[in-house]
C-alpha cells in the first residue's frame, strides 16, 4: 500500500527527465503541404509534440481553430492529417486525453515555469510563438542556448 | 499567322502559370463577376472598419494586418505578417489560389461570411492604390 505511491513517483520522475532530454530535439516538419499550410500564422509545430488523437481532432475542426478559420480543401486537409498522425508523439497522459495545445501540456508548463522572464514573454506575445524564444525551433532545436 | 505563333506559347505557359495573376487582373475578374466598378474608398472602409458578425477575437482586417497595409502586421500568435500592399511587397496578389484561400478564411473570421466579388475588387483596388 505504501510502496505504490512512491514507486509511481519514482517512475514519474524518471519518465519526466527522460522525456525532457529527448525534447531538446524534436524532428521538424518536413512534409511540404504541412510546412506550407501550417506555418502561415505560426511556425509549423513538430508533429511529435502532440499525440495522434489530438491531430485527428484538430484536423477536423480547422474552421474554428483557436478562434480563427484555418480551413483547407479536403485533399490537402487529409494529406496533412495523415502526415501529422503518422509522425505523432506518444500519448503521455495515458488516458486518451485530446490536448489541442502543446503549451498546456504538463511537461511544457514544467519546462517553462520560472524559466522565462516577463520581458521575454511580452516580446513573444504568446506561448504559441515558440520561435520567438527558441531561435532554432524551425530546425527542431529547443535546448538551452 | 499571329495566332498560330501565340497559341503554342500559351499552351506551354498555361500549366506552369495556372494560378499566377496580377492585382489588375484580379480587379478586372472580380469586377466582371460583380457587375459594378471597384471602389478603393469602399475597400478601405471595409478593411479598416470594426465588424460584429465574425469571430470575437478578430473584429477587423486591421487586427492582424494593421491599419497601414504598407507596413507589416502581426498575427495573434505574435508572428509578423508581411505588408499586404503590392508596392511594399511585390509578391502580394499574384497567386489566385492563395488570394482566394485567404479571402475565404479572413472574411469568415472577420465578417462571419464570404466576401462578395465586389468587396474583393474594392479591397484589392485600395491595396494596389497605396
Ligand atoms: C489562419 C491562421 C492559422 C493557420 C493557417 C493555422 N493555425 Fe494553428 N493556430 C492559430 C492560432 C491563432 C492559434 C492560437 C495561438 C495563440 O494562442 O497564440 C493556433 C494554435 C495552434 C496550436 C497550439 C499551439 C499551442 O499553444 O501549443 C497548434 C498545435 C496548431 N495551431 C496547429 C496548426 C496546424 C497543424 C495547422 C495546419 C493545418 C495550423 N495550426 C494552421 C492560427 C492558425
Ligand atoms: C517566451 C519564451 C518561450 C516561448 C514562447 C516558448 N519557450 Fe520553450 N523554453 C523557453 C525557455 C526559457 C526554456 C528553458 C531553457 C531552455 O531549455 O531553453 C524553454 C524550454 C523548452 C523545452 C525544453 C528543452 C530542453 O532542453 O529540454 C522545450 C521542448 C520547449 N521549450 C518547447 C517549446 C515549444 C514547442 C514552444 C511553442 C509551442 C515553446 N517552447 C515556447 C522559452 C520559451
Ligand atoms: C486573424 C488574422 C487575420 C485577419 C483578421 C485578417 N487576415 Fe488577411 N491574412 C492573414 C494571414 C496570416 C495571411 C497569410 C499569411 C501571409 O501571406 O503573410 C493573410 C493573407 C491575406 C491576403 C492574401 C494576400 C496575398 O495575395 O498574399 C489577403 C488579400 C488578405 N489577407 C486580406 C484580408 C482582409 C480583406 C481581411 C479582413 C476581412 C483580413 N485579411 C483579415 C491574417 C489575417
Amino acid at each position: 500500500m505504501i510502496k505504490t505511491p512512491i514507486l509511481a513517483a519514482v517512475a514519474m520522475a524518471f519518465a519526466g527527465s527522460a522525456f525532457a532530454d529527448e525534447m531538446e530535439y524534436m524532428p521538424p516538419v518536413t512534409h511540404a503541404a504541412t510546412l506550407e499550410e501550417c506555418s502561415a500564422c505560426h511556425m509549423a509545430y513538430p508533429a511529435g509534440f502532440l499525440p495522434a488523437q489530438s491531430w485527428r481532432v484538430m484536423m477536423t475542426t480547422l474552421e474554428d481553430h483557436f478562434g480563427e478559420n484555418a480551413g483547407l480543401d479536403e485533399e490537402t486537409r487529409a494529406e496533412i492529417e495523415a502526415y501529422l498522425v503518422a509522425n505523432a508523439g506518444r500519448d503521455l497522459s495515458g488516458d486518451g486525453a485530446v490536448p489541442q495545445r502543446i503549451s498546456e501540456l504538463p511537461w511544457f508548463r514544467h519546462e517553462h515555469e520560472e524559466e522565462v522572464s516577463k520581458r521575454q514573454f511580452e516580446k513573444a506575445k504568446s506561448w504559441a510563438n515558440c520561435n520567438a524564444c527558441h531561435e532554432r525551433a524551425e530546425q527542431g532545436i529547443f535546448e538551452d542556448d | 499567322m499571329k495566332y498560330l505563333l501565340i497559341l503554342p506559347l500559351c499552351l506551354l505557359a498555361a500549366p506552369l502559370a495556372a494560378q499566377s495573376t496580377t492585382p489588375s487582373d484580379l480587379i478586372a475578374n472580380y469586377t466582371a463577376e460583380a457587375g459594378v466598378a471597384a471602389s478603393a474608398e469602399r475597400g478601405q472602409a471595409l478593411f479598416t472598419a470594426s465588424h460584429t458578425g465574425g469571430k470575437p477575437d478578430t473584429p477587423s482586417c486591421t487586427t492582424c494586418h494593421g491599419a497601414d497595409p504598407r507596413a507589416a502586421g502581426l498575427a495573434r500568435t505574435g508572428k509578423p505578417i508581411e505588408p499586404l500592399a503590392p508596392l511594399a511587397n511585390p509578391e502580394r496578389l499574384t497567386d489566385l489560389k492563395f488570394v482566394e484561400k485567404w479571402f475565404g478564411r479572413n472574411c469568415n473570421s472577420v465578417l462571419g461570411r464570404d466576401c462578395t466579388s465586389a468587396e474583393k475588387a474594392d479591397v484589392i483596388a485600395w491595396l494596389s492604390s497605396l
